[in-house]
């Protein structure tokens, strides 16, 4: 059987421990695409999930050549999206782990922390050029045409973005700052 | 015999996979060595275990072996300069394994 659930996650670790507790129940995850989800029924815990934020789009030649190389150690890339990829691998094989080392959980968290903190950039950058010009032309009585309320929706709306991105990307930072300090003291 | 700037610890991780590549293997085969060698206690993941790698073969402590035809799988092997890290990295810990037996650990000699 084939079922479909639409959900949005903002929050990867959240989205990787739902596909986890689905796979548990005996639904394999099997397919995404924008905020759709595919599952098949499975054996209660067949599949380790896990998601990873590449360092560059799936179809670029160095994360095909790591694909390959996850593939080649019996992990499964399930779905991709944007510069997210959605792995699994049998639970049967033993634990699944990416990353192992404070090194590259650090450079992992890092990865996950400019991808948000550019988005959260680009959303500020919009909402405030769009702010700006329609107070503007509000204070200016509307001389410049009448389009105010249009960029003061589209402000709002971008100044929520870029609040959310913020919000998303304080726990990693504040991961990546904790990692560090373990890696102070040892490896 | 090269002359060793690298004067820092080696990671567990690459302590263990230049270890393991005395032997030729793949990707999957060093993991599982891995695990073995540290008696359960060092698992690679397979993200650490490629940026090592990876990093490895830049430095020229490992190098891949041409596979055959049929093999999809890379081998590889570490190298005369990975030995000598690996020779001097012991010879750093056996010096900390002295002094902290000899300050810190009579009684478990």
């Amino acid at each position: 059987m084939k079922y479909v659930i639409w959900k949005a996650y903002w929050d990867y670790e959240k989205e990787e421990r739902w596909l986890n507790e689905m796979s548990a129940q005996g639904m394999s995850f099997t397919d995404y695409s924008w905020c759709r989800y595919v599952f098949t029924d499975a054996p209660n815990g067949q599949y380790n999930y896990r998601i990873e934020l590449l360092e560059y789009m799936p179809k670029h030649p160095e994360s095909m050549a790591y694909l390959r190389f996850l593939e080649e150690n019996g992990v499964e890339v399930v779905a991709t999206y944007l510069r997210w990829v959605y792995l699994r691998k049998p639970a049967s094989e033993g634990a699944f782990d990416l990353y192992t080392d404070l090194d590259s959980k650090i450079k992992h968290y890092q990865r996950i922390n400019f991808f948000w903190t550019a988005m959260m950039i680009a959303e500020f950058a919009a909402a405030v050029s769009n702010l700006g010009i329609g107070i503007a032309n509000l204070f200016l009585n509307e001389r410049l045409g009448n389009f105010s309320s249009g960029n003061l929706i589209i402000g709002s709306v971008t100044l929520a973005l870029g609040i959310l991105f913020l919000a998303l990307d304080l726990p990693i930072r504040q991961k990546i700052k904790k990692l560090r300090q373990e890696k102070a003291i040892h490896e | 015999m090269p002359e060793s700037n690298e004067r820092g610890a080696l990671t567990e991780a690459v302590f263990y996979i230049l270890l393991a590549l005395y032997t030729p293997m793949h990707g999957y085969r060093i993991m599982q060595t891995v695990r073995e060698l540290s008696h359960e206690r060092v698992n690679l993941g397979a993200g650490t275990l490629y940026g090592a790698i990876n990093t490895l073969l830049e430095k020229s402590w490992i190098r891949p072996i041409a596979g055959e035809a049929d093999s999809r799988k890379k081998e590889y092997e570490i190298t005369a300069l990975g030995k000598s890290i690996v020779d001097s990295e012991l010879l750093r810990l056996q010096e900390l394994v002295e002094t902290g037996k000899r300050i810190a650990g009579g009684r478990m000699l």
